[in-house]
């Protein structure tokens, strides 16, 4: 395990040095010490290393990951994860806004909550949050999956497109165009496939889901409240 | 009975404000219950610079001679903070236009052109092609809302990153493309069903705001190795202090886009009355480069209806640094052209006016995903009209800067302008010509 | 655009060095802040019946002189603290007097905050320099709030910066952008509101003012401001007694706060709260939209 401190090296070094590693290095474990909230940890990762944060980052940790298996003790700011296209990433804490936005593959654990617009614009990532999750959470979802243990805020789902959501707790309202939908046996053993990759002890049949009602996919005169 | 003399009858007398266009657009929105939308720029009139004219040569001040006394056209942008600058042999580069709202055929031909004649081509709000980039020899990447498509493997793959603030055509709006557009190439691309509307956020997911900006850029330079120059496009709007907050976000390069800069397809009230003429925008952005003492060590990039040489002059000589050309372009390539008149006859346009490119029934075939149509377009040959259009406005630029005395395009200043109009004059702030008159100098 | 940071003392030990503190997290927020930077200080030095004024003067004004000249007028025991181009007046005598008398004798000086324990320093210039300048390091407080300025749609003053006050002890500093304040400050002067710049958050803090001198709560007019202040902000808002943060319904503005059994501390980064003593045990969590959150207040 190769241990840097974030105290005393520069974290341009450090992410260089991360990004650099090839696939077929021995040395692929890190732990990274003291980020005291800087930004854009461990982003741009590109081979399946991995990396260990331990304490509170700022925004944009791991953004853009591809392959890396990247894991915080702590907790995250803005954009966690954000555009990741495939790997894990996984926090014991909270994450902030915009946790896994735009992200096209790969799975975000995040154990405890999140803020607003989780998972904004996600474009196939998988996001499973044990805590809950704010407002506009998967705001214009176009793919992947978004599991919630805990509650979701107003505007869930709001525009959105082919995201699925599963829900464990109380949605506060859902954002238009997002309707509950059946939970079939189809869905409950997607969803049991993805706690478990998560690692998060849930029962799917505890879950309600919930999907876009496509009315919003062609402009109509009659959708103008929505508008 | 005697017959009674037959009254005149006045000319009939259309309404300057009901005119023709305007009462077709009523009955437009009467009949359909949804706003129009179309595409390209704004198309009313308003000052440009065809109202401003150089002074030339006279007794004070001596010409260059054409081709022996070089005129230099290069440029370097981004040198702010990366490692590999983009060097563009003439000033001029191609705007950010999505392979979605463009053919690829339409794609290849301005990679083609742009390469030929040393400059840059952009891509736009769908992700960058395999096509666009193994043809263009330099290629910016649009940072987008949407971010449909944007993967580090491509970010890494760009010359230069362009995070998109907005756009002229529509500050304040998010990309749009019909779902006639959304053929199965596209849906894969952008990630999207089939047939469906695109809407785009119009805010990026992840920042609001120049100071959350600058973690973002900051971001962006960690995942690329600091190699290579961040522009930030904005639509005019408020330019002196957008210029401003660009240049404390950390951008290299500054792209303002003026409101007859075009779009694939919006609301047309959005085109016409939102955003600022191209012409009003440069002067403040340029003060504001000059108030943090970053001109010329920030690049500014103009667009919004640039045309022709002259425009590429006036552009340098108003502070810029290079510009962005995106209609002329597709103009260039085919766009509107009246061998396909028949065609547009039958949408109910005519060559020259065509604007319902949404629609993806393009006779020219640049603006469709229909094979048959984009077929019409030989990327080769087009590329090879876009070379020649980008070094004739280049020669007009040089011609223009050696009669003001210039070994440089980029040595042209406002003190080589004077104005047609008080609009112009007071927007380009420069005198009235024959007086010394510079209306409306207040603060911007 | 802006950082924004507020620290409170939970514990009277924890104020002999909350200048300090408020210092490095102003610092850390410089990135997002270049163009100017300001402090409210809460500092409960004074006894009962005096009032505390700040007042803004050029580089080479003679403060001895003026604190003579005061002696005389207002108070024989005046007190006037030189910190940088700011000096800390205070007086046993009510504000108005002493406002009164400052503005007919010397018109030149601006006041920037009044009250009777708030101290208001605020100037062009990157934050590192700014904190020097007034020595913050070394000041004692029972809360304090700062703000760093990335100027938007105004210009690049002293006057612009934050924090704005415009009510006895209250100041309020912002972090977005609002979208309309130029109809709202007309309004507000109207009324009556002192409100001397067009800068957006000047408009917010006069509009507090407005609705405390009105009767309101804090709570009541913050409440109320949701409802007719349109735009992105969070403000972190500092009164005699503690300080409150609210954001708006949107929430696009990042903010932490953080508490451990000695402080509160509230930032627009994590990074601000980073070096603050016990702050890795801290416990730590965003406010919700819309949501007002105080302490002390």
């Amino acid at each position: 395990m190769i241990e840097i401190d974030l105290s005393q090296n520069a974290l341009r070094e450090a992410n260089q040095r991360l990004q650099a590693v090839a696939a077929d290095d021995n040395a692929r474990r890190f732990l990274l010490r003291n980020p005291r909230g800087a930004h854009a940890v461990a982003a741009g990762l590109k081979a399946p290393i991995e990396v260990t944060i331990e304490g509170h980052v700022g925004f944009y940790c791991a953004g853009m990951n591809q392959e890396a298996d990247v894991i915080l003790r702590g907790h995250a700011g803005v954009g966690l994860a954000e555009n990741m296209m495939s790997g894990t990433v996984r926090v014991t804490g909270n994450a902030s806004e915009s946790a896994g936005a735009t992200g096209h593959g790969g799975l975000l654990v995040i154990e405890g909550d999140t803020s607003s617009r989780c998972g904004i614009s996600m474009k196939g990532i998988d996001i499973v949050v044990g805590g809950s999750v704010g407002h506009m959470s998967a705001f214009m979802g176009q793919a992947g999956a978004l599991a919630v243990l805990g509650d979701a805020g107003p505007s869930l789902g709001d525009s959105l497109y082919e995201a699925r959501l599963y829900v464990r707790g109380r949605v506060e309202s859902l954002g238009a165009d997002c309707k509950e939908k059946e939970m079939t046996a189809h869905h409950l053993d997607k969803l049991g496939r993805l706690l478990e990759r998560a690692k998060v002890s849930a029962n799917p049949r505890d879950f309600r889901r919930y999907g876009s009602a496509r009315n919003l996919y062609n402009f109509k005169i009659d959708n103008l409240g929505t508008y | 009975m005697s017959q009674r003399p037959k009254t005149p009858r006045t000319h009939p007398r259309a309404s300057s404000i009901f005119d023709a266009y305007a009462l077709s657009e009523i009955r437009r929105a009467a009949a359909t219950g949804v706003y129009d939308i179309r595409g390209g720029g704004a198309k009313r009139p308003m000052p440009h610079f065809d109202d401003l004219l150089f002074l030339g040569a006279s007794m004070s001040r001596y010409p260059l001679e054409g081709y022996r006394e070089a005129c230099n056209t290069a440029v370097t942008l981004g040198d702010r903070f990366a490692q590999k600058p983009i060097e563009l042999k003439i000033p001029i580069t191609i705007a950010g236009m999505s392979f979605g709202s463009l053919s690829g055929q339409a794609k290849e031909a301005l990679g083609r052109g742009a390469s030929t004649m040393g400059t840059s081509t952009t891509t736009g709000d769908g992700g960058m092609t395999p096509e666009e980039r193994g043809h263009s020899t330099q290629l910016v990447y649009q940072y987008l809302p949407s971010r449909y498509g944007m993967n580090p493997d491509d970010l890494r793959k760009a010359d230069a990153i362009e995070v998109v603030v907005g756009q002229g055509a529509k500050p304040g709006g998010g990309g749009m493309l019909l779902g006639q557009k959304i053929n199965e190439r596209v849906a894969e691309m952008r990630t999207l069903p089939e047939g469906v509307d695109q809407r785009s956020a119009c805010r990026h997911p992840d920042w609001t705001g120049p100071d959350d900006l600058e973690i973002k850029i900051h971001e962006l330079r960690e995942i690329t190795g600091w190699q290579v120059p961040i522009y930030c496009k904005i639509g005019a709007s408020r330019p002196y202090f957008d210029t401003a907050l660009s240049i404390k976000a950390g951008a290299d390069v500054v792209v303002l886009d003026g409101m007859q800069g075009g779009t694939a397809a919006t609301q047309e009230v959005f085109i016409e009355h939102v955003g600022i003429p191209t012409l009003a925008a440069i002067r403040p952005a340029v003060q504001a480069l000059i108030d943090a003492d970053m001109h010329r060590k920030v690049q500014l990039i103009v667009s919004g209806g640039i045309r022709n040489g002259a425009d590429v002059a006036k552009c340098l000589a108003l502070g810029a640094d290079a510009v962005s050309i995106g209609t002329a372009a597709l103009v260039a390539l085919g766009d509107n052209d009246p061998r396909w008149e028949e065609d547009y006859q039958a949408l109910g346009s005519t060559a020259g006016c065509y604007d319902d490119w949404h629609e993806g029934m393009d006779p020219a075939g640049i603006t469709t995903q229909e094979p048959e149509l984009a077929q019409r377009l030989d990327p080769v040959a087009a590329g090879r009209r876009l070379a020649n259009l980008l070094a004739v406005m280049t020669l007009e630029c040089q011609t223009i800067a050696r009669a003001n005395g210039k070994s440089d395009v980029r040595n042209l200043e406002p003190e080589d302008l004077v104005a047609l109009t008080v609009e112009a004059a007071a927007m380009a702030r420069v005198p009235l010509a024959g007086t010394d008159w510079v209306p409306g100098q207040g603060t911007f | 655009m802006c950082g924004i940071v507020g620290l409170y003392a939970k514990r009277p030990a924890f104020r002999e060095s909350l200048g300090a503190h408020l210092a490095t997290m102003l610092v850390e927020m410089s990135d997002r802040g270049p163009d100017s930077a300001g402090v409210a200080l809460y500092r409960p030095t004074t006894t009962a019946g005096t009032v505390k004024l700040v007042v803004y003067g050029a580089t080479d004004f003679d403060w001895p002189a003026l604190k003579t000249a005061l002696a005389g007028a207002v108070d024989p025991e005046v007190g006037l603290e030189q910190r940088g181009n700011h000096a800390v007046i205070t007086a046993r005598a009510s504000l108005e007097a002493l406002r009164a008398w400052i503005a007919a004798q010397h018109p030149e000086l601006r006041v920037v905050s009044a009250g009777e324990i708030i101290e208001i320093f605020k100037e062009k210039g990157h934050p590192r320099d700014v904190v020097q300048h007034f020595g913050l390091e070394g000041l004692s407080g029972s809360h304090g709030l700062g703000h760093t300025r990335m100027a938007t749609e105004s210009a690049v003053t002293t006057e612009h910066s934050h924090p704005f006050s415009t009510g006895r002890d209250l100041c309020l500093v912002h972090n977005g952008s609002l979208s309309n304040h130029n109809r709202l400050r007309a309004r507000l002067k109207k009324a009556g509101v002192d409100i001397q710049t067009d800068n957006d958050s000047e408009v917010a803090a006069g509009y507090l003012a407005w609705r405390l001198a009105e009767g309101d709560s804090l709570e009541e007019a913050l409440e109320r401001g949701i409802g007719e202040l349109d735009g992105f902000y969070t403000f972190a808002i500092g009164t005699k007694e503690g300080f409150a943060v609210l954001r708006d319904p949107i929430a696009c503005k990042h903010a932490v706060l953080a508490e451990t059994d000695d402080w509160v501390a509230m930032a627009t980064e994590y990074r601000a709260i980073a070096p603050l003593p016990g702050a890795e045990q801290a416990e730590i969590w965003e406010p919700q939209p819309g949501r007002i959150y105080a302490w002390g207040a």
